[in-house]
């Protein structure tokens, strides 16, 4: 195997560049303001109070181009990391950014560098950011930022556009990206002049980290990256309809720590909003203060510890029956940042009947939209939690708390007939869920895993123990096959220090495994097992049980005619590529990759084709409904209830 | 299903009309009828929307529409307690011998001739939707040749301001 030589060593040789002074406009492009998150404060907030808590600084203004107001914006902002790939609309913008400290990363494809920087985003909490340039450019954005819409993940893009005099006449290369992208963004921006350049940028930033966060696109015309600018730094944001609640209603609060201390079924629901508000000491403390169970969902892995006594495990379609029952049987749901997703509740009028519902969500919108919220609460969960545990405490002291022993009693009861767990296939083929189950163990606690979408996303949630908050990033509400290899390879950018996986599919690492290359040439070590099963395993599943095993367009070749061959591509790529085929070489395989830190590894774990993924709910069943294997329904002791 | 009345005050930008009809379409609901002007702020403009739909749903829109960032507030008007209007330009056909008749119509509901024609009047007309229906209800006889409709525009009985408060920018 050939080694590539890392472009990173030229990257570097120009930064040492610009560090030195050496280049005529590098002066122009000076970090004059690195550090500072947050501009200034929007009218929202009162003059002088900067919400990061950054050292005021000397104000600062200087005479540049369009695209050296955007680098140098970006450089105000604290980017460090940029993903993109250049073109003619945004061309001007990647001049200054030759000398910038703002390292630019580039991608194979635009897809790659959406979901890197929502890796990067998901993996430090920082805003991530891509950068492409218009029409075909701008459209390959689409996807990405989709899925970080769905998943409201803090993204920026920043897209090039034709010229403003051609807008409008189907010149080449154009499209309406903020048309395309009004109904999947935060909000979006068509810059109009040269000078408004850095307070569009603050604001995008503001907006895409703030109250629910989620992706901002700012598409800016070729002649304003041309034009003479005059950048001023910090800018006064102007976004008088923007005000997210952050702090909950007193009054609500105290309801909710009422109903918590008098439930006798109470179950905590936590979603990914718990993570993006940095709540997980939080949630731990109020969990044992209230002995609350906890279900934590797809989004949310990772935010209170697997193994936790309290944890049920993860609820919805393929989640743990006691958190599926839980949820289904309890007279309490607290909802802390989730939303009440269609994979969570199963058939929406028969779930979770006789539960009462608090709901606190950052987004108002949320509440009430799919079960109605007989406690709305509407703040930033960081702040609910932590109000909670103060309300909860002062209820307990007044009132002797419900006794749980009973719920517990019938929880742990299912816990022990019905543990996840899967069987050895007959054929004698690798259990992909054994291969899975051991990445975990050697990997450990400390590492990132980042799945695609499927059976192997699913297993992964399942079989890998999330001890540490924003350790698991996948593609949860959009389901973005392909997501896996770039976010962890923005995952990597974000936390050089930490060891990243990303688990795939044959089916998903072919649509974006050509950011290895980039992965390769960047010197960013990424890991990658691949999960072959030969086919597009979660829809022959579906195949399996619901269209009588009918597999029409599911294979994919990969195991019968090995194409592609993933060592032989994972070299091409630039990267070691492995191979593991039976149970015996799975601990030596991933141990051969966890001792390979200067290049990324792909490992093809060749596994069994009829694995399935159990328990399940079946699409538009109810939870009660659920299955603990095929043809297996769990028995519920109904006396209990 | 009723139908409810929005005043939504707007950043005066361009597309912001879009953003707030295209949220309508992408979460099922049908426009009644919208009308957009600019307010006694140069820098906001008003869009009253008419939409047909059961107050739950309602609920869920308000508040997306409230998630637009360029959406300063929303306030819906009681019909009980606020005054609609729409405006209606309607060519009838009134020859010698209809003339008349049509003209005494245009008196009854205080409606008024804009133009002239030798077969034909150019009839501008405000009020309710209802007072329109039913002009043109008895319009209708003569022979409605062409017709245009403004969206409803409301504005709340009373001396209270929906534009005061400390939701609007103060310049």
């Amino acid at each position: 195997m050939t080694r590539p030589t890392p472009e990173t060593l030229a990257h570097s040789a120009r930064r040492a560049r610009t560090g030195t002074g050496a280049t005529g406009d590098a002066a122009d492009h000076a970090p004059a303001a690195r550090t500072g998150a947050a501009p200034a404060a929007s009218r929202a907030v009162p003059a002088g109070a900067d919400p990061a808590g950054t050292p005021a600084r000397q104000p600062t203004t200087a005479q540049v181009s369009g695209a050296g107001s955007l680098v140098r914006s970006l450089e105000a902002l604290g980017v460090d990391v940029v993903f993109g790939i250049p073109g003619g609309a945004i061309l001007p913008a990647y001049d200054p950014l030759y000398d910038s400290t703002v390292r630019h990363i580039l991608v194979r494809h635009e897809q790659g560098a959406g979901h890197a920087a929502t890796g990067y985003a998901q993996a430090t909490g920082r805003v991530g950011v891509c950068i492409a340039t218009s029409g075909p450019g701008a459209t390959n954005l689409v996807t990405p930022i989709a899925d970080a819409y769905m998943d409201s993940v803090p993204i920026v893009a920043i897209t090039g556009q034709v010229a403003r005099p051609s807008i409008g006449t189907d010149a080449f290369q154009e499209a309406d990206i903020q048309g395309i992208t009004l109904p999947i963004t935060k909000h979006n921006f068509l810059v109009q002049t040269a000078d408004e350049i850095p307070r569009v940028l603050a604001e995008a930033f503001h907006l895409a980290a703030t109250g629910r966060p989620g992706p901002v696109l700012v598409d800016i015309p070729k002649d304003v990256l041309q034009a003479p600018a005059t950048f001023s730094w910090p800018p006064t944001l102007d976004l008088p309809g923007y005000r997210p609640t952050l702090h909950p209603h007193g009054k609500q609060i105290r309801e909710a720590a009422r109903l918590m201390t008098t439930a006798r079924r109470p179950v905590l629901y936590v979603g990914g909003g718990v993570l993006k508000a940095g709540a997980t000491e939080g949630l731990r403390r109020l969990a044992e203060l209230t002995g609350i169970p906890v279900v934590t969902t797809l989004m949310a892995l990772g935010a209170f510890p697997d193994s936790h006594r309290q944890h049920l495990g993860m609820p919805g379609m393929h989640g743990t029956v006691a958190a599926v029952y839980g949820l289904q049987k309890a007279d309490l749901i607290v909802a802390l940042g989730a939303r009440f997703d269609d994979r969570v509740t199963g058939k929406l009028d028969s779930f979770a009947p006789d539960a009462a519902v608090v709901h606190a969500d950052v987004d108002p919108a949320e509440i009430g939209k799919n079960r109605h919220a007989d406690v709305p609460i509407v703040g930033d969960a960081r702040h609910v939690i932590d109000e909670l545990i103060a309300a909860v405490t002062a209820e307990q002291a007044t009132h002797p708390a419900a006794d749980l022993a009973d719920w517990w009693h019938q929880l742990d009861d299912l816990r022990e007939r019905y543990p996840l767990g899967f069987e050895e296939p007959a054929d004698g083929t690798l259990s992909p869920q054994f291969v899975i189950k051991r990445l975990g163990e050697i990997a450990g606690p400390d590492a990132i895993y980042v799945a695609g979408v499927g059976q192997h996303q699913m297993w992964a949630s399942q079989f890998i123990s999330y001890e540490k908050p924003n350790t698991w990033l996948n593609s949860g509400g959009l389901g973005t096959m392909g997501y896996a290899v770039p976010a962890a390879m923005g995952a990597k950018v974000g936390r050089p220090e930490t060891t990243v996986w990303a688990v795939d599919g044959d089916g998903c690492f072919q649509m974006t495994n050509q950011e290895l290359a980039t992965c390769a040439l960047e010197g960013i070590p990424v890991k990658v097992a691949v999960i072959n099963n030969g086919n597009l395993g979660m829809v022959r599943q579906w195949q399996t049980l619901f269209y009588g095993e009918r597999y029409s367009n599911t294979e994919l070749g990969t195991h019968k005619h090995r194409i592609p061959d993933f060592v032989k591509l994972a070299e091409a790529l630039g990267c070691v590529g492995l191979r593991c085929e039976n149970a015996a070489d799975v601990d030596k395989t991933i141990e051969a990759a966890m001792a390979i830190t200067d290049a990324p590894v792909v490992i093809d774990f060749v596994v069994g084709k009829d694995a399935m993924v159990w328990p399940m709910v079946a699409a538009g069943t109810s939870n009660d409904e659920i299955m603990f294997a095929r043809g297996v329904r769990p028995v519920f002791d109904e006396d209990d209830i | 299903m009723t139908l409810h009345t929005l005043s939504v005050l707007v950043e005066n930008k361009p597309g912001v009309l879009a953003r707030v009809s295209g949220l309508f379409s992408r979460r099922g609901f049908n426009i009644d009828s919208l009308a957009v002007g600019e307010t006694e702020n140069p820098d906001v403009s008003r869009i009253t929307i008419v939409v047909n739909a059961e107050s739950s749903p309602l609920e869920q829109v308000t508040k997306q529409l409230n998630k637009l960032v360029n959406v300063l507030k929303i306030v819906e008007l009681d019909a009980q307690v606020s005054v609609a209007r729409e405006l209606l330009l309607v060519k009838v056909r009134a020859d010698r011998s209809a003339r008349a008749q049509v003209l005494e119509t245009v008196g009854l509901f205080r409606a008024r001739v804009v133009d002239v024609a030798p077969d034909t009047l150019t009839i501008e007309a405000t009020g309710t939707p209802d007072k329109l229906d039913a002009l043109l209800r008895d319009l209708e006889p003569f022979g409605i040749k062409e017709m245009v409709q403004s969206g409803t525009v409301a504005i709340g009985r009373g001396s209270r301001a929906i534009t005061a408060g400390p939701a609007l920018r103060a310049a």
